[in-house]
Parts: C-alpha cells; structure tokens; sequence
C-alpha cells in the first residue's frame, strides 16, 4: 500500500481528501464524523461576522436522468457564533491531533480585523488558514468574498495583513469569477501566500421555472445569482489549477478544488499540479461515506502504478500543459471505425457530415450489409466522431506516422520572421 | 502458488453445460453501476446474509476501480463469485433494491459476478495471510462453508488445513449445482485465492475413514465441521437398484466432471421432486438430450420448494410437471432396466402438516404407470450421522446441535457451519448462508483463542498481481 499522507506548505493530513469550506464543515459534530468516516482534513465553514443566511439556498442541475450535474448555492459564511466554532474547532483538533484542520476566514478588508481573528482562530489549535476570497454572493456586497478577491490589489493586502498575525501557513483561496485567475494567484504569492486553493464557486443562476417563472432557487418569489459547483465545474477547475501550476511566478502548493467526486478526478488534479484535493459537493450528495470509494481507488491505483506514494503524482502532468502556440501543427490523427464492435448507430456520419468535415461515409457492403468509412484523408482529427460513439472502441483516434517534422504555430512564425517573408502572404497562398 | 493461470471457462465442456447468463460488457456495467443510488442504510446490504457492502462494490465499479469492488464482495463474501451466479437474488439483494416499483432493481448478481470475474482474470489475489498466530485449524469439507471459515481463519494468522473426502475442493460449488449456471472454473478460482493464503487443501481424505475424528482432534487446536449433506437417500421404493435409476446430485456430478451419461440421450425421464435439486437434474437431463422430462411431485406447485425463476427456468426448458403424484414403484424388464415408473395420484385431504403445508392422500384406484427410461431421485439429501458421532457432539440425526450465532458444537473445540446445520424441512439451503456461517464459526474460534482484538490480526490489504507470470 502506498503512502497516502501529504504535506501542502506544511499542513500535514493522512490522505490528500479534505472536506471544503463549505455546510459539511459547519459544526464540530459534522467534522468529526468526517474524519472518522476517512477524510484526511477539513477546512472549517467560513468563519468571520455571523451572518443570516435564506432559506430556500440551494439549487442542482440535473443532466440526462442523472442527478447532481451541477450545484448551485446562495448560502453565505457560518451563521454560528465565532466563539462556538472556536470551541468546537478546539474539541475537534483535540480528538484528531494527525488530521489537518484548517480555518476558513472572511472579514472586512481592514487590517486590525485580519490580526484579531487569525490570533482568535490560531488560538482554537487549527494547523493553517485558508482566506476566502471566493464567495461569489452575499458577502461580495459587503466588500468581501469575490469583491476583494477580483482586485488583485486588495488579495496581496488583505494576505499580507493576515500573514503579519499568522503562525500557521496561510493559503489563499480564490474565485473563478476572473479573467486570468493567474494575476490573483500571483498576488496572493506576493502578499506571503504559503499555498493558494482553488476554485470556489463560479456565478450561476441554476434556471428559471417554467410555469412560475421564478428563478431556481427563489427566495419569496426573487432570487439572486448564486455558486456553481459540483462535477460540472470540473474542467473550469482543473483548467485553472493547472495555470497556477505551471506559472512560474505562483511557485506554491495547490489546494485543488471544484468538481472532484472520485478518486480518478483527485488523480488527475494532483498530476495537474495540486499538492492535494477539496471535495464539497460530492459529500454533500452521497455523505462522508464517499471518502471510502476514494481513499480505495487511489490506494490500488497507485499501487497499480507502482508509485510508494501519493506525492509523486504531484505535478506529473504540468510540463504536457502548454500554449496553443507550443504545439506540433504536424501531428495528425484519425478516426478509424471497428466494423466488429460498431452498431450502426450513424452517429458519427451525421456528426461528422452535419457539423465537421463530411468525411464518414455510409456505405453498403456485398452482402448488403451497411458499413461506415472513413475517408482518412479528409479527416482532420477533431475526435467529435469518437466523442458522439455510444460504443465503447468503436472508434479510435489513430497517431499516423509523422509525414513532417515537429512544427509549432510558434516555431513556425519565428521561421518565417527570420526568412523576412511576409507571413500573411504565405497563409493566403497555402490557404 | 496456483495462481497464475488464468481462469476460464473449460473448453471441453458441451455447449449446452456452458455458463447460460453472459457477462456484462464493460460499458453494461459501466450504465447499470452508475444507476445505483448508493443508498445510506441500505435495504440490499441487510438482504445480503454475507452483509456485502453492495452501494460501496457498485460505486467502485462506477469509478473504475473494478478491483476495489472485488475486494469489497470477496471480502464479506469469500465465495462472491459462485454467490454472483447461484443466488436467489430475486428474493435477496435485488429484492429489496429501493428501485423495485419504480424502476428495474440494479442488477447486483450480474455486477457482483462483472467485478469478481475482473478479479480472477486479471489474476489478483485480493487478501493476505494474517500474521502467524501459532494455532492450528482443520476444516471438515471444503464447500463454501469451509472455504469461508478457512479463509477467515488464515487471515487472522490461523494455520489451516482442509480435508475433503473427494478429489475436488469446492463442494457442490465444484460438484453440485449444474455448470450451466456454475463453471467450475468460479469456485477453482476461489479454492485458489484461500490457496494462496497458505491453506493446504487435503483432498481425496475423508475424515472418519482416511483420517480418524480422533486423530484429527488431536491435530488441531480448532475444528470446523462443515462436511454438508450426503447424496439423495434411498425412498425404499422397489425396484431402486435397477439401471436407469439415478441419485440427482451424483448425475449433476458427473455432468460437471466432464462424465456425460449417454443413456439420457432421447431418453424418458422421470425426476422425483420438486425442490431446486430437481430442477437441477430436469434441466441437466434436457442437455444430456432427454427426449421428455417429467417432473412428479406429490404435492403441488404452491408447496413446490424450488425458487419461482427456477421454475420458470424449467418450463422453458421443456421440463413437465405432474403434480399429485406419488410413486410406489419402479418397472424394471427382464434385464434390469427400467421401463416405467408406478404412480398413484393424491388430493389434497383438507388437513395441514406440522409445517403449514397442506396434506395430500392417495386417490383411490388411481395407479397408472409412467413410461420412463429413466428416474432420477431429487428427494434432499441424507445427513451424515455417522461424523458426527465419531465427532462425540451431540446431534439430531446427523445435525449437530449448536449455538446459532456462532455455531459452537457441544464440544468447545468444535464449530459447525453450512449444509450440516440445515434444519429439515425448512426450505432449500443456499451457498450465501453455507458462506456467512463459515465466517461466524471463524470468528468465534479467533474470538475465543486470540482475545477480542481478534479483527486486529488481519492483514491490511495488499493487492497484488500475478499478470507478470502469466
Ligand atoms: C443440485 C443443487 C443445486 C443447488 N443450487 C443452489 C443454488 O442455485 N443457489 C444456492 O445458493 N444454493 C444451491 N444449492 C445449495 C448449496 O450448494 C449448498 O447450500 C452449499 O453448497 C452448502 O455448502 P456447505 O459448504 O455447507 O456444503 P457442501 O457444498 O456440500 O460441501 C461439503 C463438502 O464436505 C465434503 N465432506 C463431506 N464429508 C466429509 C468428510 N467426512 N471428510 C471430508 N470431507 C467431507 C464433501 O465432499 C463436500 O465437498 C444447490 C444444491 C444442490 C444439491
Ligand atoms: C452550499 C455551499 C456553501 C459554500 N460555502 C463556502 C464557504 O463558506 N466558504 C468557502 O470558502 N467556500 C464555500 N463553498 C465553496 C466550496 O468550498 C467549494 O469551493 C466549491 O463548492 C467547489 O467544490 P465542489 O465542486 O467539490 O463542490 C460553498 C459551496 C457550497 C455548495
Ligand atoms: S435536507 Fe434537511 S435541512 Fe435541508 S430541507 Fe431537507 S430536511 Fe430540511
Ligand atoms: S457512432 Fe459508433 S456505433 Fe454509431 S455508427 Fe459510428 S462508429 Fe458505429
Ligand atoms: S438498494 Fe438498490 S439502488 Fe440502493 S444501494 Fe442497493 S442496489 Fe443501489
């Protein structure tokens, strides 16, 4: 068995799994039950000013009879008095000294509020510090959540003010709800970030009833744009960390978040870069049990691998990620269809002629049986043919020998510039 | 160590002996294992008699972790694979799916045998010998009772040998239940996997005869008994001795070694009973091509003891049934054959037996003769008396009294688990509680030699694989 403990900017926890800031966090009694269950850490429900939160809160978004694609909150921080969470956060690290236990806060972008509750949450035993600068609702309006975590200016601040009080390592948790989630990243880092997290929720109003035409959810007949989370939000997510991961200028450890239900989605964070995972709404879907999956998937998983621990997936995968501009414009694929497992299904034809590059034909053979083709010379490799096969290896994408050498968009313009030919000249001609 | 062949079905067997139910693809698998609800609570683990966490093993075939949901079923259940195929699962797990009415329950059997089979041909052994806790244990049979306690048993370090009277481990896993719905490559593959955590199999000894009940006291500081039931007893009908009378779970044995009776072909054959063991031996005669295959029975088909789907299976095999009949004797000719089977037809008398089921007597003047080539008995099977007074526990007929919950005989030495325990007349026993039984005994044992903290001496799992010796 593999070695699934994990050490992000000094935060020890048994295994990568820590629930999210988020209700499965809410109350000692929760928590607790979590670690039993297996999670490995937890970031505590934001804690700051209590708040009053709506009722009617969440919403999902449910795709082709399976439910929970997406999930969609208008929930706000902890509504708990500070002091009790701080009793509570105390009780729990006390009867799980080994589990990482970290505090997620949100106050008023002024400095003195910063050192009063880090000093106050420090004090309860907790092994780190999570910001939040990621509510995309409720708090925003405050000047908190995502309002400060949009200005890049008030991130590396408001880090700063916090890292003055901490004694704990601080990660910075930051909202999808920006262009270029790197600049904020980078902010967080100049501000004394010892780890980002990342994403939280993404603005979302989940839809409109049809026969009511209230928002869903709606509170009294209104509703406001909420977060939006859960398996659909995982590309976003990982997309993002992946940036974090391969920007220079970030350089520290990735708190992976959005959309991970399984042990496969936590895998492949890691080898984006995330020295470990966040999960809340698969927890909030199947219970604390879900961990169990996890935890086995990953332990055969790497065994599988041969891998003695988890660490060494940390971060596989960032050097394949690059620029559109880094990539071999001489590479080709093709689809080739299995006859033998094909069940004529026409999809792929009808894709590919509809919506592609009509190059799948639908052909009969002398048996009359009918058949489909690619004509590979036309196919310019989109995958959408596999993508839309019902059939599981039906249709495989075939490397076909290199007919050129390696090429990049970007190898190809510093050519060009340096035979001083004009390039939009040569792409007229080739085109 | 044997487990690094591959294990499939044998090639030699007959068409119509081969596994009838196909495999699930694994794309099928894949739809009907993201169907799952993954219930908290769940009304399927409690129907499971092995307690087999049924939401975990299905979401780990969700998420791709095939050999994660192996471990989970062979885990609470070390004969999973044979469960996969031979339970009732109408009446257990499946029955009690919360999507019953609503939708289709998940296909638990089917997923359970897509996961298990993973397992065996990937070649994984899924468990580990505890740590070596210098005590000794000898099992009595190795059906799935015994399998089951012995694999338990090793886990918590036990050192374990297993005798078996014939030459095949599995019991009537191997021998018994028909191929076409049981390949004996399944409980071959578990016989390996308990193989593997260092059990010796003793086969082709008979404890009573080979081995005496004393000696093997004196060998083990532990006994399980779980030696099942024998063969069909005799009915005391005349004419049982001629040729063409066969004892069902003898001809099912054959069919399974590979020893496929000739004389069934365009036979006439009349199987008496009506439990799953005739079922059995109805639809194995229609593969060995039977020409008719009748099925009497004195009572019923409400009093029938075979499952509804076993039925079912029946009917669509071709196989008839003669209800309210009642045999008294077989017809032999001049060299010994037989030629007919002597009935006598019953109604029911308006009174009920100690068990609730209504009683039938015989129909004056109503003898007739069925013409039949052959007859085959499927009328339970004897118990076996004799183990159990060398054993020195007391018993009712051949079945041990014990303590229900662990099955502790009234010697403390010695635990009993499966078919051996199967009361009379209480319906038909199944693989699923032959297997939950050998667990209990097993842990009682541990219990009661290593302390409480006998769960403590499992080994944590270490997968491992045997594909590099393929
Ligand atoms: C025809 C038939 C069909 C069946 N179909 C099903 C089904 O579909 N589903 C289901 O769940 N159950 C079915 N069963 C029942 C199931 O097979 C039994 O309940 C189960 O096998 C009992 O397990 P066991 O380990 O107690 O006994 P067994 O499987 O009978 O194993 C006992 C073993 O002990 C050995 N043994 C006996 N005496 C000695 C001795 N003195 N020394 C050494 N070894 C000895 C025997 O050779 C045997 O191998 C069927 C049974 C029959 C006969
Ligand atoms: C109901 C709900 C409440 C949340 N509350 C908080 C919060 O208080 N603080 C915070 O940092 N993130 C909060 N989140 C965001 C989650 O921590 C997490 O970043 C997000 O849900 C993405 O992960 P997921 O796809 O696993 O759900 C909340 C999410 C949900 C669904
Ligand atoms: S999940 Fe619990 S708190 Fe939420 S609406 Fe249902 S009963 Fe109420
Ligand atoms: S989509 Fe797949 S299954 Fe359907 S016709 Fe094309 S290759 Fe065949
Ligand atoms: S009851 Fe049915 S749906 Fe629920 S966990 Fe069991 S198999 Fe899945």
């Amino acid at each position: 068995m593999a070695d699934l403990s994990i050490s992000l900017a000094g935060i020890t926890s048994p295994n990568p799994f820590w629930l999210a800031s988020a209700p499965p966090t809410n109350t000692g009694y929760q928590v607790q039950r979590a670690f039993e269950a297996g999670w490995g850490g937890a970031v505590w429900k934001t804690l700051g000013e209590p708040i009053i939160n709506t009722s009617s809160r969440f919403a999902a978004v449910h795709f082709g009879g399976k439910r929970v694609a997406g999930f969609n909150n208008i929930e706000l921080i902890s509504d708990r008095p500070l002091e009790v969470n701080l009793k509570e956060i105390r009780e729990t690290k006390k009867r799980f000294p080994k589990h990482a236990l970290v505090a997620s806060l949100m106050v008023e972008p002024k400095r003195e509020k910063w050192h009063e509750i880090v000093k106050r949450v420090e004090d309860a035993g907790v092994d780190g510090l999570e910001l939040n600068f990621g509510c995309p609702h409720g708090m925003a309006e405050r000047g908190m959540g995502a309002a400060s975590g949009q200005q890049p200016d008030l991130v590396e601040k408001q880090t700063m003010w916090a890292k003055e009080a901490a004694s704990t390592p601080v990660i910075v948790k930051l909202t999808p709800n920006i262009t270029d989630i790197t600049v904020t990243a980078r902010h967080a880092v100049m501000g004394g970030a010892d780890a980002i997290s990342l994403i939280n929720t993404i603005n979302s109003l989940a839809g409109v009833d049809l026969e009511s035409w209230n928002t869903i959810p709606h509170v009294g007949g209104k509703g406001a744009h909420g977060g939006y989370c859960g398996p659909a939000v995982k590309p976003i997510a990982l997309n993002m960390v992946a940036e974090c991961a391969r920007d220079p200028k970030v350089g520290v450890p990735i708190s992976g978040i959005g959309g991970i239900s399984s042990w496969q989605d936590a895998v492949e964070f890691m080898l984006m870069g995330a020295a470990g995972v966040q999960v809340c709404t698969a927890a909030m879907h199947h219970g604390f049990r879900i961990v169990e999956e996890m935890v086995d998937g990953l332990n055969r998983y790497l065994d599988r691998k041969g891998l003695a621990s988890v660490s060494e997936l940390i971060g596989q995968s960032v050097p394949r990620y690059s620029d559109w501009g880094n990539l071999d414009l001489n590479y080709r694929v093709v689809a080739r269809i299995h006859q033998d497992v094909c069940i004529n299904c026409n999809k792929c034809h009808i894709a590919c002629e509809d919506t592609s590059h009509q190059c799948i034909d639908m052909l009969t053979g002398s048996s009359g049986r009918p058949y489909l083709h690619v004509r590979e010379d036309d196919c310019v490799g989109c995958n959408l043919c596999s993508i839309v096969c019902p059939v599981d290896g039906a249709i495989e994408m075939v490397e076909l020998p290199a007919a050129a050498p390696v090429l990049t968009w970007n190898e190809r313009q510093r050519a060009l510039a340096k035979l001083g030919t004009d390039s939009m000249e040569t792409e007229a001609v080739e085109g | 160590m044997a487990i690094h062949h591959r294990i499939s079905e044998d090639p030699s067997v007959p068409s119509a002996f081969r596994e009838m139910v196909p495999p699930l693809s694994r794309s099928a698998a894949g739809e009907e294992s993201n169907r799952c609800l993954y219930c908290y609570d769940a009304p399927c683990i409690k129907a499971c008699p092995t307690s087999i966490n049924i939401p975990s093993f299905i979401k780990r075939i969700a998420t791709g972790n095939t050999e994660g949901a192996a471990y989970a079923i062979m885990d609470a259940n070390p004969v999973g694979a044979s469960c996969a195929r031979v339970c009732p699962t109408e009446l257990l797990c499946e029955g009690a799916c919360v999507l019953n009415g609503t939708a289709e329950p998940i296909a638990i059997g089917r997923l359970q045998r897509y996961a298990t089979d993973f397992a065996a041909t990937e070649g994984l052994q899924l468990f580990a010998p505890g740590a070596p806790a210098g005590i000794s244990a000898g099992v009595i049979g190795s059906g799935p009772a015994g399998l089951s306690a012995a694999r338990e048993l090793a886990r918590f370090g036990f050192q374990v040998d297993v005798y078996e009277a014939k030459s095949v481990a599995g019991g009537l896993d191997s021998t018994g239940i028909v191929s076409f719905r049981l390949p004996t490559h399944v409980p071959a593959w578990e016989v390996q996997q308990v193989e593997a955590l260092g059990v010796r199999f003793h086969t082709g000894v008979r404890i009573g005869s080979s081995l005496s009940a004393k000696q093997l006291l004196e060998r083990h500081d532990a006994v399980v008994l779980a030696a099942g039931m024998g063969y069909v007893p005799p009915l005391g009908l005349e004419g049982e001795e001629l040729e063409g009378v066969h004892d069902a779970i003898r001809l099912v044995e054959a069919t399974k070694s590979g020893r496929m009776p000739s004389s069934f072909t365009g036979a006439k054959v009349a199987v008496i009973g009506a439990g799953n063991t005739a079922i059995d031996a109805a639809t194995c005669s229609v593969r060995l091509g039977a020409d008719k295959v009748k099925i009497v029975y004195r009572r019923t088909g409400a009093e029938m003891t075979a499952y509804p789907f076993e039925f079912e299976f029946a009917k669509q095999d071709g196989v008839e049934f003669e209800w309210l009949t009642q045999p008294v004797r077989i017809i032999g000719d001049e060299q010994g054959k037989v030629t007919g089977l002597e009935c006598i037809r019953l109604e029911a008398d308006g009174r009920t037996g100690p068990d609730g089921r209504r009683l039938f007597s015989p129909v004056p003047d109503s003898t007739f003769v069925n013409e039949a080539d052959a007859v085959v008995f499927a009328t339970g099977q004897q118990r076996l008396a004799p183990l159990a007074d060398q054993l020195g526990i007391s018993h009712q007929n051949g079945i041990p009294e014990v303590d229900p919950m662990t099955g502790l005989t009234s010697n403390p030495r010695i635990y009993a688990a499966g078919d051996v325990l199967h009361g009379t007349g209480a319906g038909e026993a199944t693989v699923v509680s032959a297997a939950e039984q050998g667990k209990r005994a097993a842990a009682a044992i541990a219990r009661k030699l290593l302390g409480e903290e006998f769960e403590s001496y499992k080994r944590e799992l270490v997968p491992t694989r045997a594909a590099e010796n393929v």
